[in-house]
């Protein structure tokens, strides 16, 4: 197998470009603004260059390849016509700064996937700025932030966060200025309600909540938490991370949440990157509109126009606009699905999450045996203490049956979690495989526990050494040159 | 019925039946009636490929692009070349459709990529660390100045005002919620004014952010910041066009300690202001305090070379609301394009794209302030961008140069009221001499 670096293919004068002949004379440029240093960058020709990302390319796993059953990060197939959307000249060719009339088109399919957004979720206005969910999240804080102080309630400092919740929403509060409370769920995976009663005062800013929640499973008290929040003044903020659990049938914006943000990489088919590009467009309910970020896109007449004028914004959290090239790709997906699409996704990942969960509880252990949502989560304690055999080891075994493995180890709150995802974009038949699979390594668990430690056996690489690694960091080629 | 989802009327019921339900609707028995939407979704209903793509297609040709017009406009997104390996890298399903590489041994591709991108950045900016990208240039502006404050915890930041204005907006909408004090320093003759920069820098400074080439194309005078700062010992941040590091001082070179920027330039398309790519490089002393993501050579246990994020108790999914940052997704996919870009264009070329960026906008400008009807905005030396002041009515110039297809600069007064009638024009590889002569053709045309 292809083992290099792309360094390490270079010599001195190979070159994988060409440049136009320069046409203009030469201008100097003052000594004491020049670079004096070597620039590091390798010497390759453009076949070479090619050949490399081609090369390393082969050792990654990726949804066209095969099953991808990644809880909470919505591994789902990417349209390949969205791909095409987002490369034609008219939309991948524009400038951020050319005049609105210029770019109609660009304004247009913005404001209308707007709209899409604020219909599937139930709220009044969006704002498509953010990058990703975190950056949705942070915006939706910094929104929370200053509806409060707009009405002078100043001591408004703690956001209470579910043990269950993502990283992210703890992360994006401490870091647009909050105190976090962690609030502990209730023996059926949802929010503790005589906890969060504890809890809530008149320094609550508000509750992030990700329904259903990081288990899979729908909040059930969901009107009663809305009621004790917004009863002590506080706001209530939806992680909607994954809505391709409910879309149709039920709406954030109905169940009394204020601020939601959507992770168009994961509901709606946007390509995860190997970690990106996302987009985390913002949605809120009427009264805190006048917050929102600027530019804000408004249409009148059939003219679109990117208005700035808002006294009461949070100002911009983003350059420019949004990423659009992402955006595209999300309202193409809409256009397809349809109302009824959409709704026939929710039930498809639905029923494909809790065939697997039915299949497999009797193999590993089930903490809520309870109706799922598009996705579940297993525990590898009890095979931990009988086999010595880790949910990382039965992750690893995964590779070498050809799958990608769950997400392991999250949330937090369950030990040994394994949680799977399959998406509406699995037949029957897939998911009879894997869990044909499954069947097959908790066998080996308790037959063979070393095939499971050693694994993967038939990867590119083998298990890496993550303690040297951090313990001796190499993090450019230059750190061993 | 819907092409991407496999499901049959068979297996549907199989499926029903084995976990015990009766119908589909029963899948969401556990939604309470009083949160359950009554009736439809009110958007349309599903259409086939032929009817969306015409559709995104109509509202594509709505807009101008730069294939049809001339671009001098630049200010954070520029029109730079992109060679055709970028995308057919890109394109391929290998690298846009995998996640995060959070199970090593099979995204050795990303990981590898990404480590060779940290390896071409930290190399270009002259930097020692840098990580695995955020989400633009505005946003590496607040990461960077949250790194600052959580390594000598003073909680005041300076920011030159010639530093992109909507990199300013967003870094004080972020500070202003975090309880970060946001100041200013003034700009003399378009550039960071000294004076009041060391006026400014008290012990309650964490950081003093630059930015070089900065909004109107100058370069400043990094040096003189980060002699007064680090007297100071507050950390200076500089914000950077990666283009212009093939030929000008680097960061590192300079003694900074957080260099910055936007990567767009390197093989990322125009796509209306994203997405694009944000990148971090820091000193090794700041290791430890770079947010999101980083990639390490390490070995596995046959003793092959391989690679793995690394450091992870940074991060939010290990450390949650104590993490140095909420990145979580970012722009992988971007970094590696600047990744196939940086590989393309290698040592050699990354120094000639850069010096003829310098050379055609020297072209540009000599040739501007020749026909008459410029004026220098501030005779100071510049890099792919500069400002000059019109001496006739701008709209109308404007309009005659659309006319003649031609995108002909960025009006900076909505965030500079002093500039009335300037324009920052951005020359890149891209524009031709032949291009350069027809603008000024125009120029002496309008009225
Ligand atoms: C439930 C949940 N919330 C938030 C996020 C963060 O989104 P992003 O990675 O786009 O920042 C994710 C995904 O990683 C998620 O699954």
């Amino acid at each position: 197998m292809y083992e290099k670096v792309i360094y390490e293919i270079s010599s001195k004068g190979k070159k994988g470009y060409m440049l136009p002949p320069q046409d203009v004379p030469q201008y100097e440029v003052p000594e004491k603004y020049l670079r004096k240093t070597d620039n590091h960058l390798p010497e390759v020709s453009e076949r070479e260059v090619m050949s490399h990302f081609v090369n390393i390319s082969s050792k990654n796993y990726h949804i066209d390849k095969g099953f991808y059953p990644l809880g909470s990060c919505t591994m789902k197939y990417n349209p390949k016509i969205n791909e095409a959307m987002a490369r034609l000249d008219g939309l991948a060719n524009i400038h951020p700064y050319q005049d609105e009339k210029m770019v109609q088109g660009a304004l247009r399919l913005m404001y209308e996937l707007q709209g899409s957004l604020g219909e599937i979720t139930g709220m009044d206005a969006f704002t498509l700025q953010p990058a990703a969910g975190a950056h949705g999240e942070k915006t939706g804080l910094m929104l929370m932030h200053q509806y409060h102080r707009g009405r002078n309630d100043l001591k408004r400092d703690k956001i209470i966060v579910p043990d269950s919740s993502h990283g992210t929403n703890p992360a994006s509060a401490a870091m647009t200025g909050f105190k976090i409370i962690e609030v502990p769920s209730n023996e059926r995976g949802g929010v503790d309600i005589e906890a969060l009663k504890n809890v809530v005062g008149d320094d609550t800013a508000g509750l992030m909540l990700t329904n259903p929640s990081t288990l899979g499973l729908f909040e059930e008290n969901i009107t009663e938490i809305a009621g004790i929040i917004h009863g002590a003044g506080g706001l209530l903020y939806y992680d909607g991370a994954n809505m391709n659990a409910i879309m149709g049938y039920a709406r954030p914006g109905d169940m009394g949440f204020d601020i939601i943000h959507l992770n168009l990489h994961k509901t709606f088919t946007t390509p995860h990157g190997g970690g990106g590009p996302g987009a985390g467009p913002v949605g809120v309910k009427e009264f805190l509109k006048e917050f929102l970020p600027v530019p804000m896109i408004d249409k009148k007449d059939e003219t679109y126009t990117l208005r700035y004028d808002m006294e009461n914004s949070i100002g911009k959290v983003k350059s420019f606009y949004g990423n659009f090239g992402m955006l595209i790709r999300a309202y193409t997906y809409i256009l397809t699905m349809g109302s009824d699409g959409l709704k026939h996704v929710s039930e498809m990942a639905v029923l494909n999450a809790n065939y697997l969960k039915e299949n497999l509880k009797e193999y590993y252990q089930l903490p809520y045996d309870i109706l799922c949502k598009h996705e579940f989560v297993l525990s590898g304690k009890s095979m931990k203490k009988k086999y010595g055999v880790s949910t990382m080891d039965i992750a690893k075994r995964l590779i070498d049956y050809g799958y990608h493995p769950p997400s392991v180890y999250f949330p937090l709150i369950v030990e040994e979690a394994i949680m799977i995802e399959p998406t509406e974009t699995e037949s029957k038949e897939t998911l009879d495989e894997f869990i044909k699979v499954m069947i097959t390594i908790a066998k080996e668990a308790a037959e063979n526990p070393d095939l499971l430690h050693e694994a993967p056996h038939h990867s590119p690489v083998r298990r890496l050494d993550d303690s040297g690694a951090a313990r001796n960091p190499i993090l450019k080629w230059q750190d061993i040159e | 019925m819907f092409p991407y989802i496999p499901a049959t009327e068979e297996s549907k019921k199989k499926m029903l039946e084995d976990v015990g339900l009766n119908s589909v609707e029963d899948l969401f028995k556990d939604i309470s009636h009083k949160v359950r939407l009554k009736g439809e979704l009110n958007i349309p209903k599903h259409k086939s490929e032929l009817e969306v793509s015409s559709y995104i297609k109509k509202l594509g040709k709505m807009n101008e692009t730069t294939e049809d017009y001339t671009c001098f406009l630049g200010c954070g997104a520029y029109d730079h070349y992109i060679p055709s390996v970028v995308d057919a890298v890109i394109s391929r399903s290998e690298y846009y459709t995998a996640y995060t590489p959070y199970q090593a041994e099979i995204a050795q591709g990303t990981l590898q990529t990404i480590f060779e991108f940290q390896s071409m950045m930290a190399g270009l900016t002259g930097m020692d660390v840098c990580n695995a990208s955020v989400y633009d240039g505005s946003t590496a502006v607040y990461e960077a100045a949250y790194v600052a404050v959580a390594s000598n915890r003073r909680k005041e930041v300076l920011i030159s005002k010639s530093v992109h204005p909507e990199y300013r907006k967003v870094l004080k909408a972020s500070l202003g919620a975090a309880n970060i004090k946001y100041i200013e320093i003034e700009i003399k003759e378009g550039t960071t004014d000294l004076d009041d920069l060391k006026e400014k820098l008290t012990k309650d400074v964490s950081a003093v952010i630059v930015q070089s080439p900065n909004f109107f194309g100058l370069i400043e005078e990094v040096e003189e910041v980060v002699k007064e700062s680090h007297e100071n010992k507050s950390l200076v941040v500089m914000s950077t066009d990666p283009i212009s590091l093939g030929l000008l001082k680097t960061p590192g070179e300079m003694g900074v300690d957080i260099a910055i920027g936007e990567a767009q330039a390197l093989g990322i398309p125009l796509s209306f202001g994203g997405p694009y790519l944000g990148f971090i490089t820091t000193t090794k002393a700041l290791l430890r305090k770079v947010p999101g993501r980083l990639v390490g050579m390490t070995k596995d246990v046959d003793g092959k070379r391989g690679f793995v994020l690394t450091l992870q108790t940074r991060e939010q999914h290990i450390r949650r609301e104590k993490s140095i940052s909420n990145i979580c997704t970012n722009q992988a996919l971007n970094a590696t394009a600047a990744t196939v870009y940086l590989s393309l264009m290698g040592k050699e070329g990354m120094k000639e794209v850069a010096k003829q960026n310098y050379d055609k906008a020297h072209y540009a400008h000599e040739q501007l302030i020749s026909t008459g009807m410029f004026e220098d905005s501030w005779e100071k030396p510049f890099f792919k961008e500069f400002t000059l002041k019109y001496k006739g009515n701008l709209k109308a110039l404007k309009e005659k140069l659309e006319e003649n297809k031609i995108l002909g600069g960025f009006h900076p007064k909505e965030d500079y009221q002093a500039l009335e009638n300037h324009l920052i024009i951005a020359v890149t590889e891209k524009r031709s001499k032949e291009e350069v002569d027809q603008l000024c053709t125009i120029v002496k045309e309008v009225e």
